[in-house]
């Protein structure tokens, strides 16, 4: 469903990524851990297509589409969802309008008729309760005045709404209580399938004991040094990041 | 006198005046006319290079001259005419005026609650002990409006009356070429009181360009809760001129909103006085603006007394050519310390050629006060445009989605239901993508 190879990715003329190569399978769960700078982010953004993040080399295709030069909207009608780390805010309008817009959107661009707002609320209403997300949140401005736990669960909200075929949650587990972890590894849970990809980022363990990935990767100063099973975090978590700067001198 | 040179023909409008005078002096009104044309016959009409006006285009204004007319207005209305502009049927208080003279038979007032006092100013049973008492004459307008308001609103509210339902005032335009009507209200909440307000204006015609100057006078009782809504929809070609002052008693509360949709050139002049502490002022306002209209906000706030609360949040959306004036001019004595106000004006630009001026401005002479300002003029940040890519939509989408929301936001803080709905109707018809 996605490759990318030797994927080269500039910030502010700054090289991040330096030949990253990974493959991801429809119905797979990959994890990608790696110490902080080693270009987590700067990979989930990239594929989403912020235009912040120049890619100077190598390829990244999806579902047979090249995304280079692709605009995120498109990306996101192919069926490329992130859920991102740092959610902004927005204030004035309602999830529910926000989600009815992006949802059909996406359906316009695949011949589909529109939902109208009655439609919608079914809709939204079955998704709320498969992700756990109070009914509340529908009337509630995107994300205004939420808590960081609060605004993870939205994202997984959309993702459940927009239906991906590759969903790409960037350090979606960071700053969430154990409450909140359990919660949102729930939901992502309950949106796996064999048609569905997933690619978490995150820099802690924690979340692959409740979602638990096919393959883990170790990301580090832009490359994928290691992959392996779901043991290698495991192996990660225990040896720390130093055991992997120790194998990839500079 | 100033000596600023003055292009507008004052002899039309002292020949209202005059005829006015001569017609009708049996009447409350006759004698706050009287002072009206003597404060008139010694001010100037503004000029466009003083401070206050400077950035707002008044010349249209001035050269033209706006007939008052005297009497009843001759067009007959009837309230399916008002149906759009009407909340009789949300069960709203609806007292209409059209061409500045109250119609009984256009108004609701089968559902005027207990303890609620209307009189049109024209009747003799008006209670106007504080009609002409609160207002600050700065310019000629104002006494215009003075002496020759013919007719006009004034409400009581009875003491630790709660009012549960709002009263709708709805002054009506129907565009006969070069007329000006001087809409008058006064509105006195008596202590511990609460009680909602909308004030209309509303222009049937969009090409005859006509003027309404009007005047507002509020007291707000110690304890008591006055939420005023002023929404100017006037016609395309019409100029819109309005004083409003509110002073506040001790421990009370006034809220306001200022919705401009529509109408030529507008001017919202919103002064608050607050005379005892514990007094709280929440001062809202939107302004949509486009073609090559102009649109001014000028508030004054005087924290005349310490311990007490300001604050301001105006948003203006700005298309096409058009230009905006926001002054909010926040004024602490040396006395009134324990002073927390709060000004905020955030602008949306749609095009290249819109302007806005913004100037908060504080003049503080206590020492133990919190005061803030901010003003923001700008479009959305790329990281918002991206977050709705992100989801689907492209940027032309996002942009009208998050106009819609800039706009919202002010319109959601409305508690009056039905006004909330038909303004939110409004801003989702105008700005959201098609």
């Amino acid at each position: 469903m996605l490759h990318v190879n030797n994927f080269h990715v500039n910030v502010e003329d700054t090289e991040i990524l330096r030949g990253l190569d990974l493959t991801v399978n429809a119905g797979e769960v990959h994890a990608i851990m790696g110490p902080n700078g080693s270009g987590k982010s700067t990979l989930a953004q990239a594929l989403a297509g912020h235009d912040a993040y120049e890619v100077i080399d190598g390829t990244a295709t999806f579902l047979d589409n090249d995304l280079t030069e692709m605009p995120p909207e498109e990306r996101a009608r192919l069926g490329l969802f992130l859920a991102f780390q740092y959610p902004v805010e927005i204030p004035g309008i309602s999830n529910a309008y926000f989600l009815q817009s992006s949802l059909n959107e996406v359906r316009k661009s695949h011949g589909l008729d529109e939902l109208d707002a009655l439609e919608f609320q079914e809709l939204l209403a079955q998704k709320m309760e498969l992700v756990n997300v109070p009914m509340h949140f529908a009337d509630r401005n995107v994300n205004e005045g939420f808590s960081g736990g609060e605004k993870k669960r939205n994202e997984i909200l959309q993702m459940a709404v927009m239906e991906p075929k590759l969903a790409i949650l960037d350090e979606t587990d960071s700053g969430l209580d154990i409450d909140a972890l359990r919660i949102v590894s729930e939901g992502i849970n309950n949106l796996r399938d064999p048609e569905r990809a997933f690619v978490l980022v995150t820099h802690y363990q924690r979340l692959l004991d409740y979602v638990k990935p096919d393959f883990v990767h170790v990301l580090y100063q832009g490359r994928i040094v290691k992959s392996g099973g779901p043991e290698l975090a495991l192996e990660l978590e225990e040896k720390g990041y130093d055991w992997i700067r120790e194998m990839n001198p500079a | 006198m100033t000596q600023i040179a003055e292009y507008t023909d004052r002899a039309q409008y002292q020949a209202d005046i005059d005829t006015l005078a001569a017609a009708d002096t049996n009447n409350t009104l006759s004698v706050l006319r009287d002072a009206g044309a003597e404060k008139f016959s010694e001010m100037d009409f503004p000029h466009y290079k003083e401070e206050a006006w400077r950035h707002t285009n008044i010349k249209p204004i001035l050269k033209s001259t706006f007939r008052t007319h005297i009497g009843a207005s001759s067009a007959s209305l009837t309230t399916d005419d008002l149906a759009a502009h009407s909340y009789a049927k949300d069960g709203l208080v609806e007292v209409v005026l059209v061409d500045g003279i109250f119609s009984s038979e256009l108004s609701s007032l089968d559902t005027l609650p207990d303890g609620v006092v209307f009189s049109s100013l024209a009747t003799s049973e008006a209670s106007t002990d504080q009609l002409g008492e609160l207002v600050n004459y700065t310019n000629a307008f104002v006494a215009l409006n003075t002496a020759l308001v013919e007719d006009g609103v004034c409400i009581n509210v009875n003491k630790n009356t709660q009012v549960d339902v709002a009263v709708h005032i709805l002054y009506v335009t129907t565009g006969k070429a070069n007329t000006a009507t001087h809409p008058r209200n006064v509105i006195v909440a008596g202590g511990s009181s609460e009680f909602d307000v909308i004030e209309s204006y509303v222009g049937l015609n969009d090409e005859s360009e006509t003027l309404t100057n009007g005047v507002c006078e509020i007291v707000v009782g110690d304890n008591a809760k006055v939420t005023r809504h002023k929404v100017v929809s006037e016609g395309a070609s019409a100029h819109h001129l309005m004083t409003t002052q509110v002073t506040l008693g001790r421990d009370s509360r006034f809220n306001a909103f200022a919705m401009t949709l529509s109408g030529q050139t507008v001017r919202n002049e919103l002064c608050v006085k607050m005379t005892g502490p514990g007094g709280h002022c929440d001062l809202n306002g939107l302004y949509l603006n486009d073609g090559d209209r102009v649109i001014d906000n000028a508030l004054f706030v005087e924290h005349a007394s310490a311990n007490c609360y300001s604050r301001m949040g105006y948003k203006g959306v700005l298309d096409g050519n058009s230009t905006a004036n926001f002054t909010g001019m926040v004024l602490v004595p040396q006395d009134s310390q324990q002073t927390d106000s709060d000004q905020l004006n955030n602008n949306l630009l749609l095009s290249d050629k819109a302007v806005i001026d913004t100037k908060p401005q504080l003049e503080i002479f206590a020492d133990d006060v919190k005061c803030t300002h901010g003003a923001t003029i700008g479009a959305f940040p790329p990281e918002l445009i991206f977050y709705f890519q992100s989801r689907g939509m492209d940027p032309l989408t996002a942009h009208g989605i998050l106009t819609y929301g800039f706009a919202a936001e002010v319109v959601d803080a409305i508690e009056v239901e039905p006004l909330k709905k038909r303004l939110a109707d409004y801003v989702f018809t105008k700005y959201s993508p098609k």
